[in-house]
Formats: C-alpha cells, sequence, structure tokens
C-alpha cells in the first residue's frame, strides 16, 4: 500500500477527496476521518498499490499538488520490524556489523521520511546490494555533495563516521541553523559501505584485509583495491598490476562491481553533483587532486585553502592536527583514485579524508574515540558543505 | 598549529627517527610517538645518499604530557644496499624516568606461574586490557629496531598489531618475549607478519636478539 499526503486548497478539493473515499478504501491517517477534513489541512492517507495509480491521476486531472509519504508500507513495516530485532544491535559509538548497517539503513530511512530515502545503486562481486542514503529536505533543482565511507575493508572508522553523519543530519535538522540550511539546500548522496564484502571478511576473516574480495583470473590471489580501480591515470604509478598485491589496480578501470556501480552514478548524476568527498583512515590527512600526478589542479589555491580551513574547523574541538595538501606530495602518487577522477569528470570539489589515528592504533581505533572523531570530522564536512554551498557552479 | 603542509618523504623521515628512538629509549613503561615534525629539509650528499634534517616533538603514550623535543639526522644510503639508513639523533633535557612501571611489570611478570600468553593486541575493535598495555609498550619498542633495519626512503613502517606474544622462561635476569607482530607498511598498504625475539631488563633496556620476516 502507499500512503499520500495532500492539502486541498479549497472546498472544492476537499469534495474531490470526499468522493474518492467513498468510491475506494481509502484509510486516512489524518485527519481520523473524511468528514474531518478541511481546506488547508495536512491530509494523510493510505491506498492499496493497485489502486494509487488512479489516485495519482485524479490528484494530477484536478491539479492537486500530493506527495507520496510512504511508497510502500510492507517494506516500512518490516524495517521497523527488522529494526528492533537486528538494529537493536546498532550503536553510533560501536563498530557495526554489515547486516546491522544495512538494516540501519532501512530503518533510518523510514523513521525520517522527510529527510532520508534509501536506494540500491548495484551489486557487490559477492551479490550484496549497495545501499545508497540521499539526506535533505526534498525540493526541487536541488545540486548534491557525494560522500562515501568504507572503500577499504579494514578502515572502520570510515563506516562509522557515515552513519554518524546521517544521525547528525536528522537529530539537528530544525535545531542547528548550518546543518538546516545545508539540508535545505543541498541533497547528500551518502554511501555507508562501498566495498562490503570486504568489510565483512574483516568481521569473519581477516581484519586486516584491504581490498574488494573478486577473483582474479590466473591467480589464486582475491581483490582489487578499489581506490587504485578508477580511471584516472589508471595503473601508471603507485599501483601494482599483481593480484597478490594489497594495491592491485584491477584488469581494467571499474573492473570491480562496486566501484562501476559508483562510477555510474556520479556519472548519471553529474549535472547536480557538485562536490566528492570520500572517507578512509589512517593518517589524518585532508588531501585533494591529484594523487595520480604531482601537477596541481586549476583551482589548487581554493583547494589548499578551504582544505586548510577545514583542518583548522576539525581541530577546534580536540586539537586534533591534520596535514593537508595535493595527494602525490602529501602522502603518495597513486592512480587510479575516486577523489581524482571524480575531479576529472568536473566536480571541482573532491576531497580525501584520511581520519584518525596517525598510528599508534592506526586501523584498529579503539571503539571510544569513534565519537570524537566523528564529532570532529562533521566540523569539517559542515564547513566544506558550506563553503560548496556559496560557491555553487 | 592546527594543519600543515608538509611532503610525505620529510614524514617517513621523521618517522623512521621516531622508531629509532623508541628502540633506544621505549620499553613496558614508556612508548615513544611522534607528535609534530617542527622542521625539515632534505640534503643530497654526492655518491652518499640523501640526508634528513628534523627537528621532532615526541610524545609518550603512556603520559601525554611528558613531551621531548629532538634533532634527528637520518641517512638513506645511495643504492641498493642493505645497509640500514643511519640515523643520528639528540634528546633535549630528559625522559621522565620509568623506574617504578618497569620494576612494577619485572616483578609481576617474574612472579607469574605460568609464561605469559596473548593474542590480538589490541583485539579487532581497538581494546587493550590495561594488563597488556606495557607488553603492548615493549612491541612498540622492539618493532623501532625492525622497522630501523628495513627501512628505505619509500617505506614507512608502523606496528598494526601484536598477533601473538608468548614469553620464554629464562634463567638469567633478563624477560624474554617471542613476539608475531603485524606490521603495516604505508606505501604499498601491505601488512606484513614479523617475527622478533625481545629480550628486556629494567637496567639493561630492549634488545631485539631474533626477528625475520614471516
Amino acid at each position: 500500500q502507499k500512503v499520500f499526503r495532500v492539502i486541498p486548497q479549497n472546498e472544492e478539493q476537499v469534495e474531490i477527496i470526499s468522493s474518492l473515499a467513498s468510491r475506494m478504501q481509502v484509510d486516512f491517517w489524518q485527519p481520523d476521518s473524511v468528514t474531518q477534513v478541511k481546506p488547508k489541512m495536512k491530509v494523510d492517507f493510505q491506498v492499496e498499490a493497485d489502486k494509487s495509480f488512479e489516485v495519482e491521476s485524479l490528484l494530477a486531472q484536478n491539479k492537486m499538488e500530493y506527495r507520496v509519504l510512504i511508497d510502500n508500507l510492507q517494506t516500512a513495516i518490516e524495517a521497523q520490524f527488522d529494526s528492533k530485532v537486528r538494529t537493536a544491535g546498532h550503536s553510533y559509538e560501536k563498530y557495526n556489523q554489515w547486516e546491522t548497517i544495512a538494516a540501519w539503513t532501512a530503518d533510518i530511512a523510514a523513521q525520517n521520511p522527510d529527510l532520508v530515502s534509501r536506494s540500491v545503486i548495484g551489486e557487490t562481486y559477492e551479490g550484496r546490494q549497495m545501499y545508497l542514503l540521499k539526506v535533505g529536505k526534498s525540493g526541487t533543482n536541488k545540486k548534491a555533495i557525494f560522500m562515501d565511507c568504507g572503500f577499504h575493508a579494514r578502515e572502520w572508522i570510515s563506516p562509522a563516521f557515515c552513519q554518524w553523519f546521517v544521525k547528525e543530519a536528522v537529530e539537528t535538522y530544525g535545531k542547528d541553523s548550518v546543518m538546516t540550511n545545508i539540508l535545505d539546500r543541498l541533497d547528500f548522496y551518502i554511501l555507508p559501505v562501498l566495498n562490503i564484502d570486504g568489510y565483512v571478511y574483516t568481521w569473519t576473516n581477516n581484519r586486516m584485509w584491504r581490498k574488494t574480495r573478486s577473483k582474479n583470473a590466473g591467480s589464486f590471489c582475491i581483490g582489487t583495491d578499489p581506490n587504485r580501480n578508477f580511471n584516472a591515470g589508471w595503473c601508471s604509478i603507485g599501483a601494482s598490476d599483481n593480484p597478490c598485491d594489497a594495491t592491485y589496480c584491477g584488469r581494467t578501470p571499474e573492473s570491480e562491481k562496486e566501484t562501476k556501480a559508483l562510477a555510474d552514478f556520479i556519472r548519471e548524476h553529474l549535472s547536480t553533483i557538485k562536490a566528492y568527498f570520500t572517507i578512509h583512515s589512517y593518517s589524518q590527512l585532508l588531501l585533494f587532486p591529484y594523487s595520480y600526478t604531482y601537477k596541481y589542479p586549476s583551482n589548487f589555491e581554493e583547494l589548499n585553502s578551504i582544505a586548510g580551513t577545514a583542518s583548522k574547523q576539525l581541530a577546534s574541538l580536540y586539537n586534533t592536527k591534520y596535514t593537508y595538501g595535493p595527494g602525490a606530495e602529501t602522502i603518495y602518487p597513486a592512480a587510479g583514485g575516486s577523489d581524482d577522477w571524480a575531479f576529472d569528470q568536473g566536480i571541482k570539489y573532491s576531497f580525501t579524508f584520511e581520519l584518525r589515528d596517525t598510528g599508534r592504533y592506526g586501523f584498529l581505533l579503539p571503539e571510544s574515540q569513534i565519537k570524537a572523531t566523528c564529532e570532529e570530522t562533521v566540523l569539517a564536512v559542515k564547513y566544506l558543505a558550506n563553503y560548496v554551498l556559496q560557491h555553487l557552479y | 598549529r592546527s594543519g600543515s603542509r608538509m611532503e610525505a618523504p620529510q614524514g617517513r623521515a621523521a618517522a623512521l627517527a621516531t622508531a629509532c628512538l623508541s628502540y633506544s629509549r621505549g620499553g613496558p613503561g614508556r612508548a615513544l610517538a611522534l607528535r609534530a615534525v617542527t622542521a625539515a629539509s632534505a640534503q643530497d650528499i654526492d655518491n652518499v645518499g640523501r640526508k634528513y634534517h628534523l627537528k621532532l616533538v615526541l610524545e609518550d603514550i603512556l603520559d601525554k604530557d611528558n613531551i621531548v623535543n629532538c634533532t634527528a639526522e637520518v641517512l638513506y644510503h645511495l643504492g641498493n644496499t642493505n645497509a640500514a639508513p643511519d640515523v643520528h639523533f639528540e634528546i633535549e633535557g630528559e625522559l621522565k624516568s620509568t623506574d617504578e612501571q618497569d620494576n612494577t611489570f619485572y616483578n609481576r611478570i617474574r612472579s607469574l606461574k605460568e609464561e605469559l600468553v596473548a593474542q590480538d593486541i589490541p583485539d579487532s575493535h581497538g581494546n587493550v586490557p590495561p594488563e597488556m598495555e606495557p607488553i603492548r609498550a615493549l612491541a612498540q619498542a622492539a618493532a623501532g629496531y625492525v622497522v630501523w633495519q628495513n627501512s628505505t626512503e619509500d617505506t614507512q613502517y608502523h606496528l598494526a598489531q601484536i598477533k601473538h606474544v608468548r614469553q620464554v622462561k629464562r634463567s638469567d635476569d633478563y624477560l624474554e618475549f617471542d613476539y608475531m607482530v603485524l606490521l603495516h607498511e604505508f606505501v604499498s598498504q601491505e601488512i606484513i607478519p614479523w617475527q622478533m625475539t625481545v629480550l628486556w631488563h629494567p637496567q639493561h633496556g630492549v634488545k631485539v636478539t631474533q626477528n625475520s620476516r614471516q
């Protein structure tokens, strides 16, 4: 079943709703019954899925504005149930298993329909659905920021951050003026885990796994480094053509189903995506293009400046020091990165975050540091989002 | 300063200097880590190699207020030699004494009925049981030696995890531990298992008597 929201503007439109209710089974969520419907009032009602087309036609014919509040009631209910059963284990201050994160994506969307919707952008090598959350107040002609986490399986703080950011968004919308403004005027596309197969593998087999879990023809070795698999100077430097290596660039660019799904999505939405953030760990770095060459991007001065300010924002909370700069000289030259690829597609503001710490715990960052790491990183992301908003192109 | 531009090769040299300092001054009661690089420059020396001059600020992880300034010189030798880089350093002032923690740890281990055995430090979620902190600090210091011996200008190693540690009872005064650790090499992103046999004594410090890449 679908749930619709209509705001009748006048008595005539109220009459249309009444006649609808007399012709078919309509369950009113608000008000309680059709007799209480008045002009300018929010009217929420539920109809069978097979009647929804008729309802939409009728409303459209009569030029009545409407919204589909819940597209599939069954799914939403199941999500709620799942959330009690499985997301009972979900915590923003713990590292969550993939099944828990998957259930959480359904749950967070169902609980915040005005701000969050979930879609699937593709499937992993092992057949898992890749969930994407769209976060923002619905509106027309909105530009967007794309943010992904979980490229590298062992970087557990990364998916934790994406989950935290979504929580921040829904909890502070309407309370924090900066976040409210950002979400009113921009959408965030958030991919909580890109490399789901790898992430699962770090829970079941090898905590230090990095790559995807795809088989490589002619080799016993598994996996491709997703951040060497994009078409940006692909495999020219800082990547390996040996499938057994951690930085294996893959058979071809976008050979991995996961990277292809991401690239396809960005290509399809290129006209709206104005910034790209990809979250990794560790090292405490804020990087911008290029990594596949030592050449500076055309807007180097601008990127350098805002990276510096974003780093300062981040440090303002707990004094966590970040180093920033273009990838090649700040960390190492490495071709095939998603940030360089996104930039070369025309997304002018493209950043890689390497979160805490600097090597003390490395990939094994304690859960006790999740909150602080996420809180400080939110500041940097909000700063950058705000900057993008003020410099839309 | 809240953020800084710094070039990666200097960062690698600083990490190497820190590893050497760790080996030299670290132990169960002290784990030194790099807090900041305050100055760095590189100098090419004909027919010899590249020398980095560094000013570093180190901190004792087990006592964050315990910080110390160092100057260090790191010389990476030219060509494909198996020679470890030359590292020289000078510490400004004194590090706080760890005699008390050292002796507590020493006596605790000596009085164990059975040899200490442990694995996965930290565990997958980053937890380190408090009684394992000295074991970990000792591994950090010992790994400094392994890192130093195996570093080049294009590598940067961190101790990622202790997979397994086993105490080996000795008839003399030394404590001996057989570690299997995972080293994370930054540039290649490889995780390298490494075995280290580590001797320690409160008065004589850390010594790696045997080590091999697995």
